[in-house]
């Protein structure tokens, strides 16, 4: 089923003059996790932004094409419509944070307050958050006293308490320590097997290609290509986008050794060790 | 440079965050690693000493923190903080670089030439005239790091500098850190990329609930997988392929592991 249906998508922003979203076409099925990737300013962000209606609604500026999420299409809703359906992890945790709440516990609260739940489904969810982004312990701590990943993890746990249909996450674990950026990984990955779209911007590339159903490259506003992590990790005109591939890739890569398709390089480690193990002497 | 010694520290009386921490920094370039809310970002501010030890003491060059001004402390150590916004306060990017130099008594001139040569190192040197708060989040980090580099101070402390940054930006940080070294500067660095830590430290300390609880050289840090995974810290990726393909060293770099592999390999290259 045809969740997210982007057609020929152009976007300037005001007062700037190149297209931060130059004609971009895509569809996304329900319950694929999809990876975002693409060098500093190639239009990540603008493009997240997109898809929850904050361009064209909060961002104005020139617009063209159609978005089209659950059948609704953007343009034509409202932000407060669509953010029943899709939520948003911002890129910098702090602009996430109300800042009019005092606890972790309350600003988490707040997303799921308008959204006519009972309150022990309310304080259910709290609770399963706060436990899967392991910050129960800071509950009742002010947000601005937390450290930079605990903020990062309390943003991530108030937009999936939610339970949008769809999730778009803009470089969610970029303060995380190394399990907790695997363990938001496997919970998102978890999410999407469970039916909820994903669509997640990293530069974590080794995370992208594990967790990924397919991978979008983006460059200068354009969509270069949206194919499997494999596939797209294995084009040799990578680095021309200022992309690079996951490091399982690279080695495979040096020492010429494909997946059994013959055509692809491994992208992840499990990949790698499947293609190298048995070519080295013990 | 710096002498540490039995410093804790609370922010609440009663939850101590510091725990008897006692640690000496040489030039060796410095990773800290460890845990969300381990302490990191908190023993970096006591060591700048915008935070005060409840007991112990640092030793910067000959005297005590406690002792110190914040202007002569200022003018030996530059701190990057977490998050650009509680560093950016002027209205233009050259403003803002030119900032720290001015405020510890460089001449305009060497200031001017100082902010300049630092903004060239991030690559803003043509965007002198932006807004700060106009930049994007990388691009705010990376001002950030050119604020502190203008400073000149014998210790630089970055506070995770590659957030939000892309291969470039990375690439851009590595060659500042190494341009630092070379320049006998102290160079510690609180990051959560193990990769780029295996590329660019010499010295790695893992710190855990408000201890340092391993310190060594980057290559035998990552060889304690125990307690790294105690810490919640991953071993880089590099390392973990050498260990699945069942090599008992450590690596650091794709160019190590590639090495051995065609050394060893049944592999016609
Ligand atoms: N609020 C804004 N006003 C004007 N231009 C903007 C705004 N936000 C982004 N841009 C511009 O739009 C383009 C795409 O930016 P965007 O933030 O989407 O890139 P990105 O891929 O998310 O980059 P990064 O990896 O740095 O987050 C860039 O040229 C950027 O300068
Ligand atoms: N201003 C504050 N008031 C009270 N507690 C604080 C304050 N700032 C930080 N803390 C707490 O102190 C502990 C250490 O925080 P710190 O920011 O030093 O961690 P960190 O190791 O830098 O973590 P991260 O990797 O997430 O940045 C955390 O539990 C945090 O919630
Ligand atoms: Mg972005
Ligand atoms: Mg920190």
């Amino acid at each position: 089923m045809k969740k997210i249906v982007v057609e020929n998508l152009k976007y300037r922003y005001p007062s700037t003059e190149k297209l931060a979203l130059d004609d971009i076409s895509f569809t996304i099925n329900q319950g694929e996790f999809i990876g975002i990737i693409g060098q500093n300013s190639a239009g990540k962000s603008t493009l997240c932004q997109a898809l929850v209606g904050l361009v064209p609604h909060f961002y104005q500026g020139a617009y063209g094409g159609k978005v089209i999420v659950d059948g609704i299409e953007v343009k034509q809703s409202s932000i407060s419509e669509l953010s029943l359906k899709v939520g948003i992890v911002f890129q910098n945790p702090f602009t996430q944070v109300t800042g009019s709440k005092l606890t972790v516990y309350e600003e988490i609260a707040f997303g799921l307050e308008n959204m006519g739940l009972t309150r022990i489904e309310m304080l259910e969810r709290i609770d399963s958050v706060l436990d899967l982004f392991d910050i129960t312990a800071v509950k009742n701590r002010n947000p601005f006293d937390l450290s930079g990943g605990q903020m990062q993890r309390m943003a991530i746990a108030s937009i999936v308490a939610m339970k949008p249909d769809v999730i778009v996450l803009d470089e969610p674990t970029s303060q995380l320590d190394p399990q907790g950026s695997e363990e938001v990984f496997r919970a998102i990955g978890e999410l999407s097997n469970q039916g909820m779209t994903v669509v997640m911007v990293e530069h974590k590339i080794e995370k992208i290609a594990e967790y990924s159903d397919r991978v979008l490259l983006l460059h200068e506003g354009k969509c270069v290509d949206f194919a499997s992590p494999a596939d797209i990790f294995s084009r040799d005109d990578l680095h021309e986008y200022g992309v690079v591939a996951p490091v399982y890739t690279r080695v495979c890569q040096a020492l010429k050794q494909k997946n059994i398709d013959k055509k692809t390089y491994p992208a992840t480690l499990s990949e790698a060790v499947e293609v190298l193990r048995g070519k080295i002497h013990d | 440079m710096i002498k540490v010694k039995d410093v804790s520290f609370s922010y609440q009386a009663g939850t101590e965050i510091i725990k008897d921490i006692t640690l000496h920094f040489d030039q060796r370039s410095t990773a800290i690693i460890g845990q969300n809310g381990a302490g990191k970002t908190t023993f970096v501010k006591l060591l700048k000493g915008l935070l005060k030890p409840s007991s112990g003491d640092i030793i910067i060059g000959d005297s005590s923190v406690n002792e110190t001004t914040p202007a002569t402390l200022a003018k030996q150590i530059g701190l990057v903080f977490q998050n650009p916004n509680d560093q950016i306060f002027k209205r233009s990017v050259l403003e803002e670089v030119l900032f720290g130099p001015l405020n510890i008594g460089q001449n305009p001139e060497l200031a001017k030439e100082n902010a300049l040569n630092a903004l060239k190192m991030v690559g803003l040197e043509n965007r002198l005239e932006v807004n700060p708060q106009d930049l994007s989040l990388s691009d705010k980090k990376l001002l950030c790091i050119a604020s502190i580099i203008a400073m000149d101070t014998n210790i630089i402390i970055l506070d995770e500098p590659t957030i939000a940054q892309d291969h470039l930006g990375k690439q851009k940080i590595k060659e500042i850190i190494q341009s630092l070294k070379e320049k006998q500067k102290l160079v510690m660095t609180i990051i959560h990329d193990m990769d780029f830590v295996a590329e660019n430290f010499e010295r790695t300390i893992v710190f855990q609930q408000g201890k340092a609880i391993l310190d060594g050289s980057t290559r035998e840090v990552f060889a304690e997988s125990d307690i790294l995974a105690a810490a919640r810290v991953e071993p880089p990726s590099i390392t973990q392929l050498g260990y699945w393909l069942g090599y008992k060293q450590v690596f650091l770099t794709e160019k190590e592991l590639i090495e051995t592999i065609k050394t060893d390999s049944k592999i016609a290259l």
